[in-house]
């Protein structure tokens, strides 16, 4: 029995020029990051193998108070942006009126469009003199707590500043991510806890928020991700000495990563130069895993459709 | 004889309807009653302490007020369930106005302080030999254009091919690796995007590089993933059949992606080129690691250091000279004019998305 033999399509030229384009394209991406990881290494070793002059511990006991700065700062301005995302995120799907609510979260999304150089001007000259009065009552009224010990910052330019403006930059991410989260709701859940005399708030407890709790969480990460990685407001609003502190209110500060950096690239030459891209190495490696981590619980939690 | 007690008399509710519920203007009495007395001891706190009359105070003080104001009186008359449903009303649109009000005293600040020189010898002047008053921002802008343009050169087609790969292509390791990385780089922040430009520019050119094209690479880095991102969301968008149509003709698959897919699909690609730019322009941190700071003009991007708008904003506050105030001037006019350009690029981007969309259903 003869199989019959089965026709080919003719290959033309421009269809396999074509795809090796795009392929090329997308190669070009993993080379591009791949380089990236290489090109900060090799300069990266040499201050982290090396001895580093005046400084006695090597890299990492030089880079662990910039860490824990980083680190302390995205935290406490997660604590003070989540909330208010959510809270704002439930007013324009499920409390604003229907043709207001495109409207509001246009305003919301603002706040994203603006460039960092901008809050740092405005934490500046605004936030941190309306902020001032406040730091010294409170190292006047609640100095025992650790948190507020004195002596108060004469400027107003703390972490808590810092922070603020931090949380006023990563709010309409986690505000428009929980959005899209909230609109996901399936109506009929909605529907059913109303028809059965559920008061507004209840029937977002009962439908809303458990079926959007892991969305939340996934947004949250990716916010504090941005907020670990912001550095022009940080640098401009923080007056910091690079000590490690959880003071909020003080003259003394915690500095981050990435305002380092930028405050000192520009006059370094030598060994100084590769300890900053070393840190940055250690920046891109706390924010590889921040993502990672936001990824992994979406994709844990998101239901396969069907292909 | 036990002895009857009489029943309270019965209240008869004038409209049945509406028994047991607030009135509509309910909330909005006690918000107005609150924000009297939060002024109230707003004033009187002032005029103890001698401090000035603080209308923060007032309105939290009267925020805190109508919150629990609110919760008691609804408790009494609707019920605890409904209290609790008022609480979180008042606190979410608390919220709210909690976020609008750094947007609004951001954008009045900038406006208020941008205006004192918003004048023509900020468009026309560059900073070279200027000590003091006077100056402007003309060679800024052209870096930022210069620096941008080449970012979205070398962007653009990547990310636009990339996203062609991903949707028509692609089926497998490579395309999933692909996919994980493009979310990877979403994630750089933008400043080991500008110190990756400096290393790699570092080896060709020695320590201390600066070049407005190093710039350009860091941008890029930051533009691609936005760029594949919506270019693919937009690929996706367009349906099957327009495909297999134009197949079914004898269209050869390159000629299909060319002339039906990305015509198609351009509005939204333009848009997200639009929007990718808008978020890139205002990017200060890689441009103060490579591009560097200047006082003069520089056409060229392959040399030399490039002035840019955002890093002029930032230095000018930062270091000023002599004569504090006309640096800071320069300063909150320079973050004006980068508002401006951000804000009409996103205009531009929903102009674009709303006129040139394909229209659905004839």
């Amino acid at each position: 029995m003869t199989t019959a033999v089965q026709p080919v399509a003719k290959q033309r030229l421009a269809d396999v020029v074509f795809k090796t384009v795009s392929t090329t394209a997308g190669v070009l991406i993993l080379i591009a990051l791949a380089g990236v990881a290489i090109f900060l290494v090799a300069q990266a070793v040499p201050a982290i193998i090396g001895p580093l002059p005046g400084i006695d511990g090597g890299f990492f006991a030089w880079v662990w108070p910039l860490t824990f700065g980083t680190i302390w700062s995205a935290f406490l301005a997660m604590v003070m942006a989540v909330p208010v995302a959510v809270g704002i995120a439930l007013f324009i799907t499920h409390f604003a009126p229907r043709r207001l609510a495109q409207g509001l979260g246009y305003v919301v999304d603002l706040l994203a469009a603006i460039p960092s150089v901008i809050y740092g001007l405005w934490g500046i000259t605004v936030l941190a003199p309306f902020m001032q009065p406040a730091y010294t009552w409170l190292t006047q009224n609640l100095g025992w707590l650790p948190l507020f010990a004195p002596p108060a910052s004469g400027t107003g330019r703390t972490i808590l500043t810092a922070s603020i403006v931090l949380a006023v930059m990563v709010l309409p991410i986690i505000t428009a991510l929980c959005r899209e989260i909230f609109l996901q709701t399936p109506r009929l859940n909605e529907e059913a806890a109303l028809a059965l005399g559920a008061t507004r708030w209840e029937m977002i407890q009962m439908a809303v928020l458990p079926h959007g709790r892991s969305g939340i969480i996934a947004s949250s990460i990716l916010g504090l991700g941005r907020a670990l990685g912001e550095t022009m407001a940080v640098a401009m609003v923080l007056s910091s000495s690079g000590i490690i502190s959880f003071a909020l209110t003080a003259q003394q500060n915690p500095s981050t990563i990435a305002a380092n950096i930028a405050l000192r690239f520009p006059e370094a030459h030598g060994i100084t130069v590769n300890m900053l891209i070393g840190s940055g190495l250690v920046l891109f490696a706390i924010t590889l895993l921040v993502n990672g981590i936001s990824r992994w619980i979406i994709a844990r939690t998101t239901v396969k459709g069907g292909r | 004889m036990t002895a009857t007690t009489t029943a309270p008399a019965r209240r008869e509710a004038a409209n049945p309807l509406t028994a047991g519920q607030l009135p509509l203007w309910g909330p909005w009495a006690l918000i107005g009653v609150a924000l009297a007395i939060g002024a109230a001891v707003s004033a009187l706190v002032a005029g103890a302490s001698g401090t000035d009359f603080s209308i923060v105070a007032a309105v939290l003080i009267a925020y805190v007020l109508y919150l629990v104001a609110i919760t008691v009186v609804s408790q009494q008359i609707e019920g605890g369930r409904k209290a609790a449903d008022r609480l979180v009303t008042g606190v979410v649109v608390g919220a709210f106005v909690l976020a609008l009000v750094p947007l609004v005293s951001l954008v009045s600040t900038v406006i208020i302080n941008g205006a004192a020189r918003f004048d023509l010898q900020f468009f026309t002047w560059t900073m070279r030999n200027v000590v003091g008053e006077g100056g402007g921002v003309l060679h800024a802008i052209i870096g930022t254009l210069l620096v941008t343009l080449w970012a979205a050169i070398i962007s653009v087609p990547v990310g636009i091919f990339t996203a062609i790969y991903l949707v028509e292509y692609g089926r497998g390791r490579l395309s999933q690796a692909i996919t994980f990385f493009v979310d990877v780089m979403t994630g750089i922040p933008s400043i080991v995007a500008g110190l990756f430009a400096y290393a790699l520019f570092a080896l060709f050119a020695g320590e201390g590089v600066r070049a407005g094209i190093g710039g350009a690479v860091a941008l890029s880095l930051l533009m691609i993933p936005t760029v594949v991102r919506s270019t693919e969301e937009m690929l996706k968008l367009v349906p099957n059949d327009l495909r297999e149509a134009s197949y079914a003709l004898g269209v050869p698959k390159w000629l299909t992606i060319a002339k039906v897919v990305l015509p198609t699909a351009l509005a939204g690609i333009v848009t997200g080129v639009t929007l990718a730019i808008a978020r890139v322009i205002g990017e200060t941190a890689p441009l103060l690691i490579i591009a560097g700071f200047t006082t003069n003009m520089n056409y060229n991007v392959f040399d030399g250091r490039m002035m840019t708008l955002p890093v002029f904003a930032y230095n000018q506050y930062v270091s000023p000279g002599v004569q504090e105030q006309a640096y800071f001037d320069r300063a909150w006019t320079a973050a004006l004019v980068l508002i401006l350009i951000v804000m009409l690029l996103n205009v531009i981007a929903r102009i674009i998305a709303k006129v040139f969309a394909p229209k659905a259903g004839r």
